[in-house]
């Protein structure tokens, strides 16, 4: 599989559509900024919710067993699903039982995460992703490139496109209302017929078996009020032990992600209404083998707010899709390697290790020091180019052996000077983009032993 | 050994040793020196609309306005008149048309300008969602500065469902563009009893 390095390469090969997703994305993070400096006791709110997350994942397995007792309470079938496998069959098994034909999906990252709808759609069940941007990708067959904004790698001119393939909308016509509106048209008559509704779970609350979904188009809402059997998909780090820890995380969530001071709509779900059937599926798919990594862990406090992608020089440069993970940026770098170590043995190295992503983090994981640590462990368990290797090793050596590293210097300082072309190639990576620095007429050390040495 | 079991002990042999719960003081967060102001003013940043009213009267005459043009109205209030209890029963296919709905909100937050809506408030989960535009009511005493106050306000087990709205429903998914009213109600206007 093409790794970040090389799918980078094929997003940036566009160099004003590049810019153009840096800035928006710069944009979204300096939106973020001046929704939590506006805000006094932002850092208290923070340090709170770390502190809540914290405590929580020390007590998880006591508020699943609450959390589930109390949903039951509720009338609200609960499942547990150990991999994404489990995940899809547990769905799949409630569509047959009905007979269910007309399902809507909000957006829930856990299931793209499990590949739920293509696993549906081999057996011949159609699901419609109902988040404006998550449809406009499932209609491009590409899957989401941001958590929060699904459909950031494309332009106006891109969704008209879709839009009038799949839509019928006016060729050319690229202005983003009469777009949405077209949308809106479209997915009314799915919301209408909806016989299943599937929604993610931003939040379950161990004390009351209850769980909030935030969105700001509704989409969540239209589905799950509308149709006769509604299932909430969650990762069991969503749990928070009560209601008023409510408070913290949604003055957290918006401001975090989009600069806003709450989603349009925070729904409160806690029975089904009459007549219908409600759901919930508590998945583990690697999460209790990170919650036993003590470097690790707490990336599972995330509240998937996306505010480390969209403050990453390299995510902003290189697009969600060069990540190849449902989850991608900073976040998504440190919990990939989990489920997959060699097939995203890459996604640490995604990264210059600036630490802005912590600094922006509402829950506070250290997520450039969980980068880098992942870097080590990938290198030890022998994940890791044999190209990166061998440099490094040789490295190792040169470093290792002073005289051999001045005179490697020596003779570097002279290729560059005499035979400028052996150097200024396509065969060293460190060309491209960039120009070699001018050569120094002597080393540091030459010069120190030279002024101060005596 | 099934799922449930394989997790919960998985979590268990796994889990970090116990650290405290830490305490919410909500009299250190943000006050505000008028909270209807700044709800006011965050409702209308969001796009919404905020009416300041001394009696109900004008709202009584808005509804029988709204019911007099023969469009699909929704009234879910007491004091505005007749309420229409037969909402509750309808399928998504028969509230497709609603045009507009009138739900008292219990709490107003300040800090961002989102009203607290029970179910019983608005007779079926749909009306507030489904309808093209919504129309909110609540007392100015009922406005709170945060929602650690709204929290403190509000019961969620109380009833199956309930929601928290800001404003009118919105996207920004194409090219970052906002636009308002994605899926749900295109406006969002929020009366507020002095």
């Amino acid at each position: 599989m093409a790794k970040h390095a090389a799918l980078s390469e094929k997003f940036i090969a566009d160099e004003p559509r590049t810019d153009w997703h840096d800035e928006t994305l710069w944009f979204v993070r300096q939106k973020r900024d001046k929704a939590a400096h506006g805000l006094p006791g932002w850092e208290q709110l923070r340090e709170l919710a770390s502190q809540i997350k914290n405590h929580t994942l020390s007590n998880l397995e006591k508020y699943l067993r609450q959390f589930e007792q109390q949903a039951k309470a509720n009338g609200i079938t609960v499942h547990w699903a150990a991999d994404g496998d489990e995940h899809n069959k547990i769905i799949h098994d409630i569509i047959r039982k009905h007979n269910i034909e007309k399902i809507v999906k909000s957006k829930s990252m856990l299931t793209e995460e499990c590949h739920l709808n293509e696993y549906l759609l081999h057996q011949g069940i159609e699901v419609v992703d109902t988040d404006l941007g998550e449809r406009i990708v499932q209609f491009r067959k590409e899957p989401p490139s941001h958590i929060v904004l699904p459909a950031i790698h494309l332009k106006k001119q891109d969704v008209s496109e879709t839009f009038h393939k799949y839509l019928q909308t006016e060729k050319g016509n690229n202005d983003p209302q009469y777009l949405t509106e077209a949308a809106r048209q479209h997915l009314r008559d799915k919301f209408i017929q909806s016989e299943l509704a599937i929604t993610g779970v931003n939040f379950a609350v161990a004390e009351t078996g209850g769980f909030v979904v935030c969105t700001n188009e509704g989409n969540a809402d239209m589905g799950a009020h509308t149709a006769a059997v509604h299932i909430a998909c969650m990762g069991f780090e969503k749990i928070i032990p009560k209601a008023e820890h409510l408070a913290v995380f949604l003055r957290l969530l918006a401001r975090s992600a989009t600069g806003q001071a709450i989603t349009t709509y925070s729904s409160h779900f806690l029975k089904a209404r009459r007549g219908q059937e409600m759901h919930i599926v508590i998945v583990d798919n690697g999460r209790s083998k990170q919650l036993g990594r003590k470097d690790f862990r707490n990336s599972l406090k995330c509240i998937r707010c996306a505010a480390c992608f969209n403050t990453c020089p390299v995510y902003r440069r290189s697009g969600g899709h060069s990540y190849h993970t449902a989850v991608a940026g900073p976040l998504g770098s440190i919990i990939n390697p989990n489920m997959d170590m060699k097939a995203n043995a890459d996604l640490p190295f995604a990264s210059t290790l600036c630490g802005s992503c912590s600094n922006v983090c509402p829950v506070k994981i250290d997520i450039h020091e969980q980068l880098w640590k992942w870097r080590q462990v990938v290198v030890a368990e022998g994940y890791v180019d044999a190209s990166k290797k061998t440099g490094m090793r040789g490295m190792a050596y040169i470093l290792a052996k002073p005289g051999m590293y001045r005179f490697a210097g020596k003779m570097g300082r002279w290729v560059m000077r005499t035979f400028p072309f052996m150097i200024n190639n396509k065969l060293n990576a460190w060309y491209k983009q960039r120009e070699m620095p001018e050569v120094p007429k002597q080393s540091f050390r030459d010069w120190y032993l030279k002024n101060r040495g005596k | 050994m099934n799922a449930r079991e394989k997790i919960l002990n998985a979590i268990a042999a796994n889990q970090p040793e116990a650290v405290p719960l830490p305490v919410i003081d909500k009299d250190t967060v943000i006050s505000y020196n008028d909270v209807g102001m700044q709800f006011n003013t965050m409702l209308e940043s969001i796009g919404g609309k905020a009416v300041c009213i001394q009696d109900l009267q004008v709202l009584k005459e808005s509804v029988n306005a709204d019911k007099a043009t023969g469009k699909f109205i929704v009234n879910t209030i007491e004091a505005l008149g007749e309420v229409d209890e037969y909402v509750s029963s309808l399928s998504a296919a028969q509230l497709e048309k609603l045009e507009k709905a009138y739900i008292k909100g219990t709490v107003g937050v300040a800090e961002n300008g989102a009203v607290w809506i029970y179910e019983s408030q608005m007779l079926n989960r749909l009306v507030p969602f489904i309808c093209q535009h919504l129309v909110l009511v609540i007392d100015k005493k009922d406005i709170v500065p945060t929602m650690h106050h709204a929290y403190a306000k509000i019961d969620t087990a109380q009833e199956g469902f309930g929601v928290f709205i800001a404003g009118p429903s919105k996207t920004a998914d194409i090219e970052q563009s906002l636009v308002i009213g994605a899926h749900g109600a295109r406006s969002a206007t929020v009366y507020i009893i002095e």
